[in-house]
């Protein structure tokens, strides 16, 4: 990778003497292109050119749309509660005029706290295994599995926790079952794939050297990993862990199974709850009027947040240098 | 990506007791973890497997559903996840892989590439909610499109582009720079060098891109239930909505309308998914093997 981006440079010098080179050639009916004549071709070449520019910008222009689109259609709410009645008012109350969503906020971040608290140690471990420890045969049949099992929807997971992890909650721990605790613990399993996939790339990435160096020093593996190679990879760990916070602040279904969705703020962890993405997904079916603004400055905000993880996201040092 | 040998770490010879016990104390955690991390994964799968198997059968397959969902099959849902994935995987394939030929083939890395990749990383991390309120307020409402195939194809298709555009790129800069050199030194555009030399050499890194945005279409449920629908019929056209597998089974779990037919869609849906996901990593897997090869 780094080699290629290394490259780059020269190349758009190469790839620039070629196109002159083309002009001179297809006089004399390049091997390329013989069929259609010089100018055809040149001119054809930049209008391809014009084309891709185009093209390319449509992540741009989409993200560009859904922000202004989300945030117009929030506007009305946003204006209304003066963006601090929405984000501080404790009452959910839609259709009567109470737009708070304090208790959704608190409940996406406690949920996503403990999705990490799940997560992260176990990813981590599974990480540093991969990377270091497994035997060759081993890390070539667990990595893959991982990585494919990374595509299991998000409705599975919050299916397993309803019929599963609910009721066991609900039995061992009381309460109705439907829970911070239900949610979090969800969540954490649903970003292990992620966060693992990671963790291996920042682990993989830390050069070999360094390995030696520990072991030329008298270190046993276990200490290489504790003092060399996690502070060494601790930035790209630092990105997983960002990514699979957005990944769970923004995930829908597999919480609006599991959660309970009552909106309140929870007191304890076997409380129910309600995160921002569930409250925008059980009521848009049927909000009209204030109430569907409410849900898009309920988006607004969620976005918001994202962005700000993306941005933090964004200042990784030359990801995967490998 | 030189893979690491574990024996580049020599065992030393007769370390104190404190660091042997933390060495056999860290390796153990270190199985059990990854062992636990494993497990659980392997249970969601087996879990869903061997509950939605037998409720599996050809009339299954192949019958449309009566009673919401309580009896009969789930033709509609498989045929409507099917057309929409497709369709938004065939509107985001030619937008991802041209916007990552402009950035690896005709600019030169500066603050333009760094502008639209920071605009693909930004769109991927967008959770598929936003996704689904967008959608439902440009194109099913202001577009006039309703719920329909096609607001669920544009939603899905903006929200797998991301993946397409970041994987397609990755594929492309790999290609060898001798390639290219190559070609124009036959004579050959910059368009004939990319379609001719660089593009079938990249194929199986834009395909994983492409699989992977099927597969997260295919699963997807947020972005999709508030702009394809929920209608329980075979589509008639491009505006006809449509209900999803996972649409589907999501609404016969949480309505408890029939558990049965539930697992039987959530194990097609799996099944579907963890086969498109196996093709992938399999393209990658040829990606990896050509990265070592020489022009």
């Amino acid at each position: 990778m780094s080699g290629a981006r290394g490259a780059s440079g020269a190349r758009g010098a190469s790839g620039a003497r070629g196109a002159n080179g083309v002009r001179g050639a297809s006089g004399v009916r390049g091997a390329g292109g013989g069929r259609r004549g010089g100018r055809w071709l040149k001119l054809s070449d930049r209008a391809i050119e014009r084309l891709l520019m185009v093209v390319a910008f449509t992540s741009i222009t989409a993200l560009l749309l859904i922000t202004v689109f989300i945030f117009a259609g929030g506007l009305p709410v946003l204006v209304r509660t003066r963006v601090v009645g929405l984000v501080a008012g404790l009452r959910w109350a839609p259709t009567h005029g109470s737009f708070g969503i304090l208790p959704m906020l608190l409940g996406s971040l406690l949920v996503t706290g403990g999705a990490l608290a799940v997560g992260v140690p176990l990813s981590l471990l599974c990480a540093v295994f991969l990377s270091e420890v497994a035997p060759a045969r081993v890390a070539g049949l667990v990595k893959p599995a991982i990585e494919v099992l990374a595509g299991i929807p998000s409705v599975i997971y919050g299916f397993i926790g309803l019929i599963v992890l609910v009721p066991l909650i609900r039995t061992c721990l009381g309460g109705p079952g439907f829970s911070v605790l239900a949610a979090a613990v969800v969540l954490g399993v649903m970003i292990l794939p992620t966060l693992t996939s990671i963790s291996y790339d920042a682990l993989r990435a830390v050069p070999d050297a360094y390995r030696e160096g520990a072991a030329a020093l008298g270190a046993t593996r276990a200490q290489a990993i504790r003092m060399v190679l996690l502070p060494a990879a601790r930035r790209g760990i630092v990105v997983a862990m960002i990514l699979g916070l957005g990944r769970a602040l923004g995930e829908t279904m597999a919480v609006i199974m599991v959660a309970g969705n009552a909106t309140m703020i929870p007191s304890s962890l076997l409380d129910p709850v309600r995160t921002l993405t569930t409250n925008i997904a059980l009521e848009l079916g049927y909000a009209s009027g204030l109430h569907r603004d409410a849900l898009f400055a309920t988006g607004a905000v969620l976005f918001v947040m994202i962005m700000l993880l993306s941005l933090l996201a964004g200042f990784r040092p030359q990801r995967a240098r490998r | 990506m030189t893979p690491l040998e574990p024996a580049q770490l020599p065992s030393l010879p007769r370390p104190r007791l404190g660091p042997r016990l933390e060495q056999h104390a860290l390796t153990a955690l270190l199985w059990a973890g990854t062992l636990a991390v494993l497990g659980i994964l392997a249970f969601i799968v087996v879990f869903i497997l061997v509950r939605g198997v037998p409720a599996l059968s050809w009339a299954f397959l192949t019958q449309s559903p009566t009673e919401m969902g309580r009896a009969g099959g789930i033709l509609p849902a498989i045929i409507g996840t099917a057309v929409l994935s497709l369709l938004a995987v065939a509107i985001a394939t030619p937008l991802g892989v041209g916007t990552a030929i402009y950035l690896a083939e005709y600019t030169a890395a500066g603050p333009l590439t760094r502008f639209i990749r920071l605009g693909a990383e930004s769109l991927a991390g967008i959770p598929s909610i936003i996704f689904g309120l967008f959608g439902f307020i440009f194109f099913v409402i202001n577009l006039g499109l309703g719920w329909s195939i096609l607001s669920g194809a544009l939603t899905l298709a903006i929200m797998i582009l991301p993946t397409v555009i970041l994987t397609a790129e990755a594929a492309i800069r790999a290609v060898p720079d001798a390639y290219r050199e190559l070609s124009f030194a036959l004579g050959a555009t910059r368009w004939q060098t990319v379609t001719r030399a660089v593009l079938p050499s990249a194929l199986p890194g834009i395909f994983t891109g492409v699989m992977l945005g099927l597969g997260r279409s295919i699963g997807e449920t947020a972005a999709v239930i508030f702009t394809a629908g929920t209608a329980l019929r075979l589509p008639a056209s491009a505006f006809s909505s449509v209900r999803t597998m996972a649409v589907h089974f999501y609404l016969l779990a949480r309505e408890g309308i029939s558990m049965e037919n539930a697992y039987g869609t959530a194990a097609i849906l799996l099944l579907s998914i963890l086969a498109i996901n196996v093709l992938s990593y399999w393209a990658m897997r040829r990606l990896g093997a050509f990265r070592g090869a020489r022009p």
